[in-house]
């Protein structure tokens, strides 16, 4: 049975999900959900996501939403098919987690207010609060400098290969890559080298194809 | 060897591993580390956090940060054992905890933890709370609990019948918020007041509640 992904295809969200699958080489159908009409914020989706959020998927009876944990679900239940996403030992899949937990506490917090005000404000004809921007990259840089650090000892994020950590940073990562303040990662010679790298990836190919970018 | 906890009773953080440990009768040892002189800051913690920041597990040789990776390593390591705080056994059931726990980490935590900063924290620094940002994310986490409600209208806890990681990781915050003056909005709601209650019955939490010591100002 194919995997329902309720969600839009560009949004950051699913395309966590949407890359988990590709990797994972999972069949999915995308149901498109209109953020730009809130289409999100309908009772109908309210049903599959109480917080009026994408990405939920249908997987059968089985309903699931938060991307992350959807995308674990999927690595867990398809262990064995495509890339190992997860990590092999008990001690190497907590140190998956420690850094997946990292791009939510660290990453996440500052790249959502600095992609809201570079690129989805300008969007929707909003004004850019250029003073929020510059406290963000500041503490991006912070952060940036110990990702730099552990990616001059590591291939990956939490090792030697590809994992969750990894793939659970590409979509904001990508979309911070498209706007004006992409040196902060460019001019970092660990986060550049491993930012090719993965973008490399022929599952990655295949998501920024379908999304349009 | 037990397993060391670097950290403070009274950090929500390091509460929230202490409690996985309580659950699942795991020996650890609790390694004070000095805040307000910046022990956190230094290189030789820096080396085992690079984040500068509590708690931060060791057992044997693996050293791990952020605490809802270390619950999880605890609960995976230790799963025959104690409360099952993640229902392994089965896929689907795990992908509901997991799910549960991603609500706490992306929409409760942030309003409460705003909330908490601003009453508790602020004035701890001598400073006056921000009024906006308080009224901002109570708003905000009487929403979040407005979905609870609904959810314990149909299940017992966040992600089923039983106790899980999902509620476990809720429990230090709304401690720390059930002191505040604005306990009314886990009290008005009487399903997740019923769930908070049950929360605060467990034997865990009563041995991790008292080191959660940080105060309000009471004027």
């Amino acid at each position: 049975m194919v995997v329902k992904l309720y969600g839009q295809v560009t949004a950051a969200c699913p395309q966590r999900v949407l890359l988990c699958l590709l990797e994972k080489e999972i069949e999915f159908e995308i149901i498109h959900i209109d953020l730009d009409t809130l289409e999100q914020k309908r009772p109908e989706h309210l049903l599959r996501q109480p917080f009026g959020q994408v990405p939920a998927i249908e997987d059968g009876d089985f309903k699931l939403f938060e991307s992350r944990a959807i995308a674990r679900y999927y690595a867990t239940k398809y262990a064995d098919q495509g890339t190992n996403l997860l990590g092999k030992s008990l001690e190497h899949r907590a140190i998956v987690d420690q850094w997946a937990d990292v791009e939510v506490g660290y990453f996440n917090v500052l790249v959502h207010p600095l992609v809201m005000n570079l690129v989805i404000k300008p969007r929707l004809g909003e004004e850019c609060d250029a003073v929020l921007v510059e406290e963000l990259k500041v503490k991006l840089g912070v952060v940036l400098d110990i990702y730099e650090n552990q990616l001059a000892s590591n291939r990956f994020l939490a090792g030697d290969e590809f994992t969750m950590a990894d793939l659970t940073h590409m979509p904001a990562m990508g979309y911070l890559m498209r706007t004006n303040i992409n040196r902060i990662v460019k001019d970092r010679v660990n986060m550049n080298r491993w930012w090719e790298e993965v973008t490399a990836r022929p599952a990655w190919k295949k998501l920024m194809k379908m999304a349009g970018f | 060897m037990a397993m060391k906890v670097y950290g403070n009773g009274m950090s929500v953080c390091v509460a929230r591993v202490l409690l996985c440990l309580h659950e699942k009768e795991t020996e650890f040892e609790l390694v004070p580390v000095d805040l307000f002189a910046c022990h956190h800051k230094l290189p030789s913690f820096l080396s085992m956090n690079p984040f500068g920041q509590v708690p931060v597990l060791q057992d044997d040789d693996l050293t791990l940060f952020e605490s809802r990776a270390i619950t999880a390593y605890i609960a995976e390591k230790h799963k025959d054992k104690g409360t099952d705080l993640t229902r392994h056994a089965d896929a689907k059931e795990a992908a509901i905890v997991k799910l549960w726990s991603e609500v706490e980490s992306h929409h409760f935590n942030p309003a409460i933890s705003a909330v908490i900063h601003q009453l508790i924290v602020v004035p701890l620094q001598g400073k006056t709370p921000d009024a906006a940002i308080v009224e901002e994310n109570l708003e905000k986490l009487g929403k979040v609990l407005d979905v609870y409600e609904e959810k314990l209208g149909k299940t017992k806890y966040l992600a089923g019948d039983s106790y899980t990681l999902a509620d476990l990781h809720h429990v230090p915050y709304t401690y720390y918020f059930m002191k505040t003056c604005h306990a009314g909005l886990v009290n008005d709601r009487p399903k997740v007041k019923a769930w908070w209650e049950d929360l605060c019955s467990r034997p865990a939490f009563l041995k991790v509640s008292p080191g959660l010591t940080v105060a309000p100002p009471t004027n």
